[in-house]
C-alpha cells in the first residue's frame, strides 16, 4: 500500500489556500441529497456535525453519552492556543506551527501543523461569536496565559473549565441544527461496526444502549470522531467510557493506524490511593504557570511539606531545565517525574508523588490572584483529597492522558477507506510525538469545524453519482450477523472473573512497559502477557444480564475486548521504533544525562499499520521537512 | 469498611421496582462512592445476579452524567458536588446508605438508577445558542466585554446539567437550570440580538417538558455542584416579563 499524504503544493503558507482554491465544490440543492454520519459528539464531532449540517448536508451524529453535552471534551480545563498575539509578545502563526512542531519532536507533517496554527486565531473568533466566556480583561478585551513548552502567552481560557464551555458552545449549535432539522442525534448509541461497500465506507452498526437492539445507518461518508483510547491503561484521566472500539472496528476493515504508541503522560494528575480506584484526576497543567514542583532532597524523608525548609528541597524542572522551567513539556516534565519517585524521592503515602506548591506565587501576588487564576481547581482537590492547597501543596503524579496517535489520515483527514474520515483525538495528525498543552482543544475544533467541512466535498462530489447505499445491501446483513454473534459469544462464556479484572490486568502491564518508559525485552515480554490476558478473556470472563436490554457490563466487556488487541498493537508499534522521539522514550536511546536520543536517518516516519488476521503490517509514510530543519529538542 | 447498601432496583420502565439490600465488605475510605457501587457490581456478576445500572463519565465532576439520591439528598450528604466527587470518607463503618434515582415525572427511569434527562437536551434546543454559522464571526476584540459582565456569564454557563436541581425540588421545577443558560447567552453582547425571542421559547419549553413552577424555595442552589445562584431564576423571570413587553 503506498500512502498518500496529499500535501497540496506551494509554500507552507499557501499551502492550505492552494488546496481550498483546487478542492471541488458541491451545489447547495446536491448537499440535501446526501448524508453524513459523524460518530462521536465531543469538540470535534459536534462541530462537523453543526457545520455540515449548516452547509446543507442531511448529518446523523451519535454518542454512547446520555446527552452530546457530556462528551469527554468537557474535561478539559487549562485553556486553547491560537496565534492571535494579543499580548504583543512576538507570537506569530509561524513561531506557533515550529513550537507544535518541535513540541512533538519532529514526527509530524509540516503542512498540517502550519494549518492548524494558521486556523488557530479564526476559531477563536468563532467561539467568542457562539458565546464562549473566555477570560477578559477590565477593559473588556481577551486574557491570555502561557502553557507548558512555549515562551509566549496565547492560551484563551474559561477559568479552569475551559473545554467545558466549548464544548457545550459547540453542543448548542449542535442542537439548533437539531431543530432545524438537518441533524438527528441518536444518543445512548454506540458504534460496533462499520459497513464497507466496495472499498469505500458506507455505513455503520450500532446497539442502542437501552433496547440492546442492533441497528443500521447507511451514509454517503463516515466520519470518526470517537475521542482517545488512553483507558488502555485503564487507569487514566479520561472518562470511564471513553473507548477505542470504533477506531479499531474501522482498522479491522482496513483503515490503517498510525503512531498507535504514542500515549501523552499527562504531568499532574492526582496520585492513585488504591487497587478500586476507577480513574486519576487531571489537575490543569496551568497550574505550573504559578505553582513551583519540587521534592525533598532527601530520600523517603518523612516530615510534612511545610515542615521541609527551602534549602532541602529540590526544585527538579528548575534544576533540569533552567530556561523553561516548572513550564518544559508534558512528556519532559512527566518523566522527570518518574525518574525522582523511581529514586526514591517521591511523596505521599505511597511515595507516588511530588509537591506542586503554591507558597511563592500566594507571597508574590496574594492570595487572591491565584483564588482568581485557579481557584476551582484548588476547590476540587479539596473535594477530592480533603486537603486545602493553599495552606499545604498539592501532590500530583503522572496520569495516562491522550493519544497522539489514531487512525492514519491523509491532508483532507481522510484515512485509507474511501469516505471514512477521522477527526479530533481519533486521529493520528498534528501533535506528533507530543502534544502541547491546549492544543487539543485546538486540533478538535479545527478538525471538525474548519477543516473536514471543506475537505469532505472533495470526496462527495463524485460519490453524488454513485448510487446512494441502502441497509439492505449484503454487507449491512453480514456486519449486522457477525455483529450479533460476536455479542452472543462473549455473553455465552460465562467465566469465573469479571471484565474489570481484565482490564486492570491489561492497564498494569500497559503501565509497566508501554507508558513513559519503554524497553526491548519488556515489550516483548507485555505483548506475551497481552496475548495471555486476551486468551483468559475469552475463557473466562463473566457478564452477567442479556443483550436485550441496558446492560453497562457488557458494554464494558465489548470495549475491554477491543482495548486488549489495541493494546498488543501499542506494544508492537513502541517495540518498532529504536529511537526516542517525545512521549516516545526508548530507555536504550538516552544520553549520559537522561535526555532522549531520536535517530532522524532512519526514523523520520510515521508508523502506520495495516491489520493482518491479527497480526500488523508496517507501511511507513516519510515525513519531508521542506521548511524547517528538524533539531534537537532542548528545553534547558 | 462495611456498609449496607439500600438500592432501588427496576428492571426497565414497564416494571415495578423495589429497594433491595446489599451487605458489601471491604470498602475502604479512600475509594470513591461511585467506586463502592463499581465494588459492588463485580461481587454481583460474581454472584450470576444483574448488575445495578448508574450513570457515570468523567468522574470529575464535570460532565454531569452522574446523580442519584443518597439518603434523601441529591449527589449525597455534602452541598454544591457530584455523586462522583463523594467519598466514602464520608460514611462510617456500618453505615446504611439509601441509594435512589432522581425523582421527576419530567425524568422517566430507564432501568434502576438510570433516568432519562432528555428534556434538558429540548429546552437547549429551543434556542440555547447563538444563530451565527461557522465562518461568520467578526474579530474577538472586535466586541469589547467588560470583566463583570463576563464573569457573571460564566458563573452561569458553568451548569453541568446534571438534573440535581429539578430532582431535589419539591415542585421538580427545571427554573435554575433554564435561567443559567438563558443568563449565560442573553448578558453577552453577542447574545443581545436573539434575547427576547430566547426567553420566551425555553421557558414555554420548560414548561411544556412537565417540570414544575418555582417557589423559590433555594433547595435548587444548595445542591448545584456548580453553585449557580438562584438569583438566576429572579433575573429569568424579569427578562421573561422584559420579553413578553417588548419580544416580537
Amino acid at each position: 500500500m503506498k500512502l498518500n499524504s496529499k500535501i497540496p503544493e506551494g509554500k507552507l503558507e499557501e499551502k492550505w489556500r492552494n488546496y481550498q482554491v483546487k478542492s471541488q465544490l458541491i451545489n447547495p440543492a446536491n448537499k440535501k441529497k446526501l448524508n453524513i454520519i459523524v460518530v462521536g459528539s465531543g469538540l470535534s464531532g459536534a462541530g462537523a456535525a453543526s457545520t455540515l449540517a449548516e452547509l446543507g448536508y442531511d448529518v446523523q451524529c451519535f454518542c454512547y453519552q446520555d446527552s452530546a453535552r457530556r462528551a469527554h471534551s468537557v474535561a478539559a480545563q487549562g485553556g486553547i492556543n491560537a496565534a492571535k498575539n494579543y499580548q504583543h509578545d512576538g507570537d506569530s502563526v509561524y513561531r506557533m506551527f515550529y513550537d507544535t512542531l518541535k513540541g512533538g519532536d519532529f514526527r509530524s507533517r509540516e503542512a498540517n501543523t502550519y494549518r492548524l496554527a494558521e486556523l488557530s486565531a479564526p476559531l477563536i473568533d468563532h467561539f467568542v461569536q457562539q458565546g464562549v466566556p473566555f477570560a477578559r480583561e477590565y477593559g473588556g478585551t481577551l486574557v491570555n496565559r502561557s502553557f507548558g513548552g512555549v515562551q509566549v502567552q496565547r492560551t484563551f481560557y474559561a477559568r479552569g473549565q475551559t473545554g467545558q464551555q466549548l464544548l457545550l458552545a459547540a453542543y448548542s449549535q449542535l442542537y439548533k441544527m437539531v431543530r432545524a432539522k438537518k441533524v438527528a442525534m441518536f444518543p445512548r448509541s454506540e458504534m460496533l461496526d462499520l459497513v464497507v461497500i466496495d472499498g469505500k465506507a458506507k455505513g455503520i452498526i450500532v446497539r442502542d444502549l437501552v433496547t440492546g437492539k442492533l441497528k443500521r445507518f447507511a451514509a454517503d461518508a463516515v466520519v470518526l470522531a470517537t475521542g482517545g483510547y488512553s483507558r488502555v491503561f485503564r487507569l487514566s484521566t479520561l472518562a470511564i467510557g471513553c473507548n477505542g472500539s470504533a477506531l479499531w472496528k474501522a482498522h479491522k476493515k482496513g483503515a490503517l493506524f498510525g503512531a498507535p504508541s504514542f500515549t501523552q503522560i499527562h504531568p499532574t494528575a492526582l496520585p492513585q490511593s488504591s487497587e478500586a480506584q476507577s480513574k486519576l484526576t487531571l489537575m490543569s497543567e496551568s497550574l505550573r504557570n504559578d505553582g513551583r514542583i519540587w521534592v525533598p532532597t532527601k530520600k523517603a524523608d518523612s516530615r510534612k511539606a511545610n515542615d521541609i525548609p527551602e534549602q532541602e528541597r529540590d526544585y527538579y524542572l528548575e534544576r533540569r531545565y533552567p530556561s523553561f522551567g516548572n513550564l518544559a513539556p508534558r512528556d519532559i516534565a512527566s518523566r522527570a517525574a518518574k525518574e525522582r519517585i523511581d529514586a526514591g524521592f517521591g511523596v505521599g503515602r505511597l511515595k507516588n508523588a511530588v509537591y506542586l506548591d503554591f507558597k511563592h506565587p500566594i507571597q508574590t501576588f496574594g492570595l487572591e490572584t491565584v483564588k482568581d487564576r485557579y481557584g476551582n481547581l484548588f476547590k476540587m482537590y479539596k473535594k477530592i483529597t480533603g486537603i486545602d492547597a493553599y495552606k499545604e501543596p498539592m501532590q500530583i503524579s503522572p496520569a495516562a492522558h491522550f493519544s497522539m496517535g489514531g487512525l492514519w489520515v491523509d491532508y483532507e483527514l481522510m484515512t485509507t477507506i474511501p469516505g471514512l474520515y477521522a477527526i479530533g483525538e481519533c486521529n493520528f495528525s498534528d501533535h506528533g510525538a507530543n502534544r502541547l498543552g491546549a492544543n487539543s482543544l485546538l486540533q478538535a475544533s479545527i478538525d471538525g469545524y474548519f477543516i473536514l467541512p471543506n475537505t469532505i466535498n472533495n470526496y462527495l462530489a463524485s460519490e453524488i453519482k454513485t448510487d446512494h447505499p441502502t441497509t439492505d445491501h449484503p454487507e449491512f446483513d453480514k456486519a449486522e450477523k457477525e455483529t450479533k454473534a460476536y455479542i452472543d459469544k462473549v455473553l455465552a462464556i460465562n467465566g469465573t472473573k469479571t471484565v474489570d479484572h481484565f482490564h486492570r490486568e491489561l492497564g498494569k502491564v500497559m503501565w509497566q512497559e508501554c507508558a513513559m518508559s519503554r524497553n526491548k525485552l519488556g515489550l516483548e515480554k507485555a505483548i506475551f502477557q497481552i496475548k495471555r490476558i486476551k486468551n483468559q478473556f475469552w475463557k473466562e470472563v463473566k457478564v452477567t444480564g442479556d443483550d436485550k436490554e441496558m446492560n453497562t457490563e457488557l458494554e464494558k466487556a465489548l470495549r475491554v475486548a477491543d482495548f486488549i488487541e489495541l493494546g498488543i498493537l501499542m506494544c508492537t508499534d513502541a517495540l518498532e521504533r529504536e529511537e526516542s522521539c517525545g512521549a516516545h522514550f526508548r530507555e536504550e536511546f538516552q544520553t549520559k544525562e537522561g535526555e532522549a536520543v531520536r535517530i532522524d536517518e532512519e526514523y523520520s516516519y510515521v508508523s502506520a499499520w495495516e491489520y493482518d488476521k491479527g497480526d500488523f503490517k508496517l507501511h511507513k509514510e516519510a515525513l519531508k521537512f521542506e521548511f524547517v530543519k528538524p533539531s534537537v529538542r532542548s528545553y534547558k | 469498611m462495611k456498609i449496607t447498601f439500600k438500592i432501588w432496583r427496576q428492571n426497565s420502565p414497564k416494571h415495578k421496582g423495589a429497594i433491595k439490600n446489599y451487605e458489601v465488605e471491604g470498602l475502604t475510605e479512600d475509594m470513591s462512592f461511585l467506586e463502592a457501587l463499581d465494588h459492588l457490581n463485580e461481587l454481583l456478576v460474581l454472584k450470576n445476579e444483574k448488575v445495578i445500572a448508574f450513570e457515570y463519565d468523567c468522574r470529575e465532576g464535570i460532565c454531569g452524567q452522574c446523580g442519584v439520591f443518597i439518603n434523601g439528598r441529591a449527589h449525597g450528604p455534602h452541598d454544591n458536588i457530584t455523586t462522583c466527587q463523594l467519598h466514602m470518607r464520608s460514611f462510617n463503618d456500618g453505615d446504611t446508605i439509601v441509594v435512589e434515582p432522581w425523582r421527576a415525572t419530567s425524568f422517566p427511569i430507564i432501568k434502576d438508577l438510570v433516568v432519562d434527562r432528555s428534556a434538558f437536551d429540548r429546552i437547549i434546543e429551543q434556542g440555547a445558542y447563538i444563530s451565527s454559522k461557522t465562518g461568520t464571526a467578526p474579530e474577538a476584540n472586535a466586541i469589547p466585554v467588560p470583566k463583570a459582565i463576563s464573569d457573571r456569564a460564566m458563573d452561569a454557563a458553568a451548569c453541568i446539567g446534571c438534573g440535581a436541581c429539578v430532582a431535589t425540588c419539591k415542585n421538580a421545577s427545571a427554573a435554575l437550570f433554564t435561567s443559567a443558560k438563558i443568563n449565560h447567552l442573553n448578558s453577552l453582547p453577542q447574545g443581545k440580538a436573539e434575547e427576547h425571542k430566547r426567553v420566551a421559547e425555553m421557558t414555554y419549553q420548560m414548561e411544556a417538558e412537565g417540570f414544575g413552577n418555582c417557589t423559590f424555595t433555594g433547595a435548587c442552589e444548595v445542591e448545584c455542584p456548580e453553585s449557580i445562584s438562584i438569583i438566576n431564576i429572579a433575573e429569568m423571570n424579569a427578562r421573561r416579563i422584559k420579553s413578553n413587553l417588548l419580544g416580537s
